[in-house]
């Protein structure tokens, strides 16, 4: 087996009393798509937070390695700088400045001033968002901000993608596209993906983790994580029967 | 397709018309009034650039500015000839404004937080320097002369010819060119990708921290230009008033320019040009009665401008021209056919 591109060992947060994240060991391989799903406060947006750096770590919780690289107490700019693209829970763009400028700013800093303005507009053609491209992004429905927010990711063409909840606020033929891009992404990018669509992941086809109270409860491809009866029994419950 | 159409774009016609109007005022009024007016708007473009573009508010920015006209002061009493001090008064503020910008801001200091430490630090400067009475508060040859501040220090004078002061009218120049240099220096700033950042980081902090640029990096950066920007308007200052006193770091003048900003407009950099110089105007005409304390009306001024126009005077009238214009051009598509239909009305007559 190849070697991994982002591990965690002992990886742990807690909040008070409250153990958010309880010694996960966690390992991806280069071009890998993996879900991570899980039931409300499994845990998996806390464990997406520590790896992008949005939680502030110390040796103390564990190590994340990227490309073999300790990034525990790098700031989440340290981390985007190694290629990483982050794409957040709720969609995190510039609400006031329009769609291109919102793609510029995020090609500016990976590719430079001078080859910025045609990335631009390659992420509008790949995404679509041409129509959208000269409206103020504070205007646009959810759904749409959410594919704004891919699209600044891929403006940054990083090796690394992590998604959280890409899915949330978007529906039918925008779900298909979606696992369309995101399938896309992972033929030149390791992908993580963070949500609670059951669909939306049985679409992706991926290798699945499950969180389960801050833990990994189990692990493996969509077929055999999706029958395991605890899975079933700690986040699917009847509705999957 | 242009990326980035609006920020930072400079409209030529409108510098020139006011380059211009600066350039033949003299000719027409005393220049020792229009000289005020012109650093107080340098002063408000200082903090409007800040503010208005990197959404960082400082409530004490007249520490920079303070500083800025004590250090001229302070340099020329030791120095003599003007252009080092001068030099000095950009150089002090920035250097403080970046030191303490620094700790806020990679300290994840910021809002109100921020408004609290930048207004303490000119309250403290203000409290230190009204107690400097004492012949043991001196740097060389200048005391510091505490509440009665200091007067009589050598004003600016030609670059290397300490003989040439410029008062009345070539200061009043110079205050314009200042003016003038700092505006277009502000727009270059704003055009280039560290201006674009800083709109970003107004917009969304957290996602400019994701997209990989160093937010603290920036907001210093700018708060120590601002800074600069602010101390050579004191410098300019001292030399107008021929004092330094220190009410430069009062309370009143922290609060006046946040108010000329407001008024002027946020988010643009002539509304705070012309705030400053609309409400200094409106400042000096009420200081020459005693019947009502003029604090009181620029407190309603501005009482009445954010209940009416909260975005400020100048992105008012922009939003009604711009409003303006697009109900005409909508006129014009709407026209066209009516007219067609008119004319094949007629001919069929």
């Amino acid at each position: 087996m190849s070697e991994a591109v982002v591990e965690t060992i002992e990886l742990t947060k807690r909040f008070g009393g409250v153990t958010a994240v309880d010694r996960v060991n966690f390992a991806l391989q280069e071009r890998e798509l993996r879900c991570l799903i899980g039931p409300n406060g499994a845990g998996k947006s806390t464990f997406f937070k520590c790896l992008t750096g949005q939680y502030r770590l110390d040796s103390g919780n564990g190590r994340v390695l990227i490309r073999g690289g300790d990034v525990i107490g790098l700031r989440p700019h340290e981390i985007v700088r190694m290629g990483v693209g982050i794409k957040t829970q709720v969609p995190s763009v510039m609400n006031g400045l329009t769609v291109m400028e919102n793609l510029w700013l995020a090609a500016r800093r990976a590719h430079g001033w001078t080859r910025s303005g045609a990335e631009v507009q390659r992420v509008i053609e790949e995404v679509g968002l041409g129509e959208l491209a000269r409206r103020t992004v504070g205007e646009l429905a959810h759904g749409q901000r959410q594919m704004v927010e891919i699209g600044i990711v891929l403006a940054q063409e990083p090796w690394l993608v992590l998604l959280d909840e890409p899915a949330a606020g978007i529906t039918g033929a925008e779900v298909e596209r979606l696992v369309g891009l995101i399938r896309q992404i992972n033929q030149n990018a390791t992908v993580i993906v963070v949500d609670h669509d059951m669909e939306f992941v049985r679409m992706l086809g991926a290798r699945i983790t499950v969180f389960h109270q801050g833990a990994v409860l189990t692990e493996g491809p969509p077929e055999k994580v999706l029958s395991d009866a605890r899975v079933r029994e700690v986040y699917i419950g009847n509705r999957a029967r | 397709m242009k990326t980035w159409p609006s920020i930072g774009r400079l409209r030529w016609g409108w510098f020139l018309t006011g380059a211009v109007t600066l350039l033949v005022l003299p000719v027409f009024t005393d220049t020792h009034t229009p000289t005020v007016l012109l650093i107080w708007a340098l002063f408000a473009l200082s903090l409007g650039l800040m503010w208005g573009y990197a959404g960082l508010l400082s409530f004490g920015h007249s520490a920079y500015f303070g500083l800025g006209a004590y250090t001229y002061a302070v340099a020329v009493i030791n120095i003599g000839e003007s252009t080092g001090p001068l030099l000095l008064a950009i150089l002090i503020p920035a250097a403080v404004a970046a030191v303490i910008g620094a700790m806020m801001f990679y300290g994840r200091i910021s809002d109100v937080y921020m408004g609290v430490i930048t207004l303490v630090v000119t309250l403290i400067l203000f409290k230190f320097m009204n107690a400097t009475a004492g012949d043991q508060y001196a740097i060389g040859d200048a005391r510091l002369g505490g509440f009665n501040g200091m007067p009589g220090f050598h004003v600016l004078n030609v670059p290397g010819l300490p003989e040439a002061s410029l008062f009345g009218t070539p200061m009043y120049y110079v205050a314009a060119a200042v003016l003038l240099g700092c505006y277009l220096l502000s727009r270059w700033i704003l055009a280039r990708s560290f201006g674009r950042v800083l709109v970003g980081i107004r917009e969304n902090e957290a996602r400019c921290e994701l997209l990989g640029y160093s937010v603290p990096a920036y907001k210093t950066a700018i708060f120590t230009i601002s800074a600069a920007m602010a101390g050579l308007a004191g410098c300019l200052f001292a030399n107008w008033a021929e004092i330094v006193t220190p009410g430069v770091f009062a309370l009143k003048s922290a609060a006046e320019v946040i108010i000329w900003v407001i008024v002027g407009g946020l988010g643009t950099l002539i509304g705070p040009v012309l705030g400053a110089m609309a409400l200094g105007m409106v400042k000096l005409l009420l200081g020459e009665q005693t019947v009502i304390d003029n604090s009181l009306i620029l407190g309603a001024i501005l009482v009445v401008v954010v209940l009416a126009i909260p975005r400020g005077v100048v992105p008012a009238v922009q939003g009604w021209w711009r409003g303006r214009a697009r109900v005409r051009a909508q006129r014009k598509v709407h026209a066209r056919p009516r007219r067609r239909l008119q004319s094949a009305q007629a001919e069929r007559v």
